[in-house]
């Protein structure tokens, strides 16, 4: 029990301090997971709500398949990238591999599933309750799309959250692409990796509980800023 | 509404290039060396690398993986520099066209970890082989790092001239973790396993546990390093002027007693040999 | 008769809707033409609502056609739902939605919302959203937002089911003022009361048959059909 105590205190050290090593990871972290769940937002939020509005053959099956999706393990869809972008792979010409661009890469194939298949989800409800009435109003099932995203807004939210949540806490993915280089593309689990490898376990715990912190920072402040909204205009 | 939409869209779109601005204006002045968790792991290169880059103006990525994947980082042209610690892998490397020469840079030495208990008695004990074959004989366990490193070759080697057959002991005292040095010391210490490791990874090891060398010594446990530039033949955008200059300082007097003067815990981790 | 540039008369011929095998709506034959305030009378599960979905396109029948005059019928028609489905914003911003889907601009759409807004005697709570109105503002709400897009007929179905009586009222005055109006009422109600208060013409429905079309003044004092006489005399149609 001794870690956890010692690990509690330190990672107070560490952020009272302001080590700026701990702010560089850190930021390193946000900026590539919040790129990650931007680009996977833009293409996650209109494809849920698109699965749920069109009706096409063959729609059951890409609704499965992208649900099976949503469990990829990280470290295979870090291996297809990194043998995508190596000099020996198909892109490697890109040079991109072991930099942070290859890891919002990486999570943003991670995670576009999750985004997409979460916002189908709440999109169907959706549409099931209003698709009678918009089809009298003679909204095409395309043009329901916009509608559907803009009036499920506070409850897509959910479906970005999970997204980022899942980017921020894999290791798998931006280990390989990223290649845990000093000062380029060492995040905070590919720290806490690091660290674990080093034997330095309270370093590694106390770096756990600040990416904890922060995740549950940023789910608190985006919940209270939804609800103030919502409260606002419903 | 619909333009609420688009315009927010919009918003994401434009946050997503703010944040990623300085990716497009990075550091052109860098090179990859492919390296083993060893040299990274024991802090060594956080200690020189900021010397050689405050003098060339050169930016040094490491990509610390085991010896074995590194090589094959190097061959895919990943990297522009291989620094690892498996003499003859790395010579069919050169041998291969896949670099261009190889050179000594340092060596340190292998050790046995294992618990103060000790029971397969090899506590002491500097000749190694023999201590292998008592751990096989005892049935003590031992923990492989089972990847492919130069660390997991030399432990094969070790094997072999013990005469055991350890691959048919896998999963009863012999485990493989497939794992870095670190992760697999930390498997040791928490199975109470003995563990083949290079000297400076366990002096950087925090957690020991009641674990302690008990062999070193033995000339066969010799560890040496050598520097590579990946052939730009080979690889066209291989930064071979930058990477020449590494390796060069690397070998140079003031980059050996660089690395010779790193010290953790008052002890030299990497003995310079450069010729 | 066909007024130029009328959609009406709506003829529904031989509809049939089955679900598995079942006929909901069977061998339906009807024709809807421009005037009378025609109710579509009958117990829960007479098929009514399934003959307005039908009709306005939302249910394709399993056999037989509805025909309109025009080439696109569906942008001269609005329906109403028994229980109001509201956009997810201000309950101006409702209507909006509806008059931008038919392609209007801004200012066209404003006037034309504000307008309905003060003839549904909704101006005041214009900006609130939509969702937090009480049921019946909603379902007014509901008839503004049908109203607004002037169609040649509005479909209601059950308008009033979930409502309290000064409700009912309120959207009962707005249909009487929507006919008056010009636009042709086709609604379904198993309320008698409603019936006799609305009616013009009925058309009773029982289990997906068609029983009797009768003219309202007639339909209460003397039903064609065994069905209606049953109905009226307060009995279960089983």
């Amino acid at each position: 029990m001794n870690d956890f105590s010692q690990a509690f205190s330190l990672s107070l050290d560490l952020i009272f301090s302001l080590d700026a090593r701990l702010a560089e990871i850190v930021l390193l972290s946000l900026r590539v997971s919040l790129s990650a769940v931007l680009i996977a937002t833009l293409i996650g939020l209109p494809l849920g709500a698109a699965l749920a509005t069109l009706r096409f053959p063959g729609r059951r099956t890409v609704n499965a398949f992208l649900s099976s999706l949503m469990g990829l393990p990280p470290v295979v869809v870090g291996l297809v990238v990194y043998l995508l972008l190596s000099r020996s792979g198909p892109m490697g010409s890109l040079g991109l591999l072991f930099t942070p661009t290859a890891m919002i890469i990486a999570q943003s194939l991670l995670i576009t599933p999750i985004i997409a298949s979460l916002a189908r989800q709440v999109s169907e409800d959706l549409w099931g309750e209003y698709r009678d009435q918009l089809t009298s109003l003679g909204c095409e099932p395309l043009r329901a799309v916009p509608t559907i995203l803009w009036d499920g807004r506070y409850r897509l939210t959910t479906a970005v959250l999970a997204g980022f949540g899942r980017a921020t806490a894999e290791v798998g993915a931006v280990m390989i692409v990223g290649g845990n280089i000093d000062h380029v593309t060492r995040v905070m689990t590919t720290t806490i990796a690091l660290e674990t490898s080093k034997g330095n376990l309270s370093l590694a715990l106390a770096l756990g509980m600040i990416l904890i912190t922060l995740s549950l920072t940023i789910n608190v402040a985006t919940f209270m800023i939804r609800d103030q909204v919502k409260g606002e205009s419903l | 509404m619909i333009m609420k939409i688009n315009r927010f869209f919009a918003y994401l779109l434009a946050t997503l290039l703010v944040l990623n601005t300085n990716i497009a204006f990075a550091a052109d002045r860098y090179i990859v060396v492919a390296s083993t968790t060893s040299t990274e792991n024991s802090g060594l290169f956080s200690y020189i690398l900021p010397i050689f880059t405050e003098k060339s103006g050169i930016e040094v990525r490491v990509v610390a993986k085991g010896t074995g994947k590194a090589i094959r980082m190097a061959q895919d042209g990943d990297a522009d520099v291989l620094f690892v610690h498996h003499k003859p892998s790395e010579e069919k490397f050169v041998t291969e066209g896949y670099g261009l020469q190889r050179f000594d840079v340092m060596y340190n030495d292998f050790i046995l970890v294992g618990p103060d208990s000790d029971p397969a008695g090899v506590a002491g004990n500097s000749d190694i082989t023999a201590a292998f074959k008592q751990i096989a004989d005892k049935e003590a366990l031992f923990a492989s790092r089972g990847d492919d490193s130069g660390t997991h070759k030399k432990e094969q080697g070790l094997w072999k001239k013990a005469g055991v057959d350890y691959e048919a002991a896998s999963g009863k005292w012999y485990r493989a973790t497939g794992q870095g040095m670190g992760a697999t010391l930390n498997a040791a210490v928490a199975m109470g396993a003995y563990a083949l490791s290079d000297r400076a990874t366990w002096i950087a090891f925090k957690n020991k546990g009641d674990f302690s060398i008990v062999s070193e010594g033995s000339p066969l446990l010799f560890n040496q390093y050598g520097v590579i530039l990946v052939n730009p033949e080979k690889h066209p955008h291989v930064k071979a002027e930058e990477g020449q200059a590494f390796i060069d300082w690397v070998l140079s007097k003031e980059g050996q007693d660089a690395i010779a003067s790193f010290k953790l815990e008052g002890e030299q981790l990497f003995f310079t040999n450069a010729q | 008769m066909t007024l130029p540039g009328s959609i009406l008369p709506l003829k529904l011929i031989d509809l049939t809707y089955a679900v598995d095998g079942q006929k909901l709506v069977q061998n339906l034959t009807l024709e809807f033409t421009q005037g009378p305030k025609t109710l579509i009378l009958g117990p829960n599960g007479a098929g009514k609502s399934l003959t307005l979905r039908m009709a306005h396109g939302l249910l394709k029948p399993t056999s037989g056609q509805v025909q309109w005059q025009q080439r696109h019928p569906q942008r001269h028609q609005a329906m109403v739902f028994q229980r109001p489905v509201m956009l997810r914003r201000s309950a101006a911003a409702n209507i909006d939605y509806a008059l931008g889907l038919k392609g209007l601009g801004k200012a066209e759409a404003a006037e034309l919302r504000n307008e309905v807004l003060a003839k549904t005697g909704l101006s005041g709570i214009a900006t609130r959203p939509a969702r937090v109105l009480s049921i019946g503002e909603q379902q007014r709400l509901a008839i503004a937002r049908a109203w607004a897009l002037r169609p040649q007929v509005l479909f209601l179905d059950e308008p009033t089911a979930s409502l309290d009586p000064k409700a009912t009222r309120a959207i009962e005055d707005l249909i009487e003022t929507i006919h008056a109006a010009g636009t042709k009422i086709i609604m379904s109600t198993h309320d008698m009361g409603q019936a006799k208060r609305l009616a013009d013409e009925i058309i009773f429905l029982n289990q997906g048959v068609l029983s009797e079309r009768t003219a309202a003044s007639d339909f209460f004092t003397s039903p064609h059909s065994a069905e209606g006489r049953a109905f009226l005399e307060g009995e279960l149609l089983l």
